[in-house]
């Protein structure tokens, strides 16, 4: 079992301005850890989580894929969070490159067909200052990303996705199919009903390998 | 963290700016040394992604002259740390990169890039 990291270096002050993991935050994390085997197999050598906010799930990737096996990548268009992230790194002895950027603009030339391991936990729930104006249901911000998707990941690579119910899944699927690399690569790792939501983790993977 | 691995996956990306927009020059550093375990296969693993003649540079623009010019072909433990070194252990903590194109400069501070751009610079 991988632990959650600690947090405890982030006070409520942190939580003004920077997302506090909350239900769709742990489903993610059992979602990884369940694919853990099957991450490190991989032998991945760049993560990237867009939105890191807090840190606590590139910290937790870190831990699955070994601290100094692969490179840990995390971009946040809120500078807090940035911040956070980066300590949330130190805290938990995972480090990670937290860069202030939207999406994954002054990556995508040099990443591109790099990225091993893709995350990213949309900012469904709008209204945290700084954050991520997600739409009406935060999909403009999924739909802006998963159009570069394919362009960055390797051919190995995979890209997790957390989804809500509002987003359609059949939808988001079938859009994640018009590539043809991903025909029949796209998997439900995880489905949870927290509360009045239903979560879901999404498994996209470029190629197939030791699946 | 800026280090020299993060610095070598960074490109300008201003409106209009798509050549000669690589690597990010450095300016008005701080550094700051800090330990990181040596994994000599990651480093190996790494070494595809690298951008040699980017990582030179960008190495003796903040005062390392450790990497030669060209990339060796033999990977031994000695380069193997050094590169490991170079790439992992030097931490720009303040300064700026500037890119070589279109001139416009992207601050660092505390050891974070702010890569973010204007509403009229974006693409």
């Amino acid at each position: 079992m991988i632990p959650t990291p600690d947090l405890s270096h982030l006070s409520k002050g942190d939580y003004e301005y920077v997302y506090e993991p909350a239900e769709d935050t742990f489903v993610l994390l059992d979602a990884l850890e369940e694919e853990a085997d099957s991450i490190r197999s991989l032998v991945p050598r760049i993560c990237l989580e867009i939105g890191s906010g807090t840190g606590i799930v590139s910290s937790f990737l870190g831990h699955i894929i070994g601290v100094s096996n692969a490179l840990f990548l995390c971009t946040d268009i809120n500078p807090h969070a940035a911040t956070c992230s980066a300590r949330t790194g130190s805290q938990n002895k995972a480090p990670l490159e937290p860069l202030i950027a939207s999406l994954v603009s002054p990556l995508a030339s040099r990443l591109a067909h790099a990225v091993d391991i893709l995350v990213f936990n949309p900012p469904y729930r709008a209204g945290i200052a700084g954050s991520w104006a997600g739409g009406a249901d935060g999909m403009q911000v999924v739909a802006a990303l998963l159009e570069q998707v394919d362009g960055l990941l390797s051919p190995r690579g995979r890209f997790y996705l957390v989804a809500v119910k509002q987003n359609n899944i059949p939808k988001l699927r079938e859009f994640m199919l018009k590539p043809f690399c991903y025909r029949g690569r796209t998997k439900i790792v995880l489905q949870r009903r927290a509360g009045r939501e239903y979560l879901f983790v999404l498994r996209f993977v470029r190629r197939v390998v030791n699946v | 963290m800026v280090r020299l691995i993060t610095h070598n996956l960074l490109a300008c990306h201003a409106k209009g700016c798509t050549s000669n927009n690589f690597p990010l020059r450095f300016s008005n550093v701080k550094l700051a040394l800090r330990e990181a375990d040596f994994n000599p296969d990651f480093i190996r693993g790494f070494l595809p992604r690298i951008e040699w003649d980017a990582l030179v540079q960008a190495s003796r623009e903040i005062g390392d002259t450790s990497l030669p010019p060209e990339r060796p072909e033999m990977l031994d433990d000695d380069f193997l740390k050094q590169l490991h070194h170079v790439l992992l252990e030097i931490h720009v903590d303040e300064g700026s990169m500037t890119c070589p194109n279109c001139e416009h400069v992207y601050p660092i501070s505390s050891g974070i890039p702010n890569m973010l751009l204007a509403e009229h610079e974006i693409r």
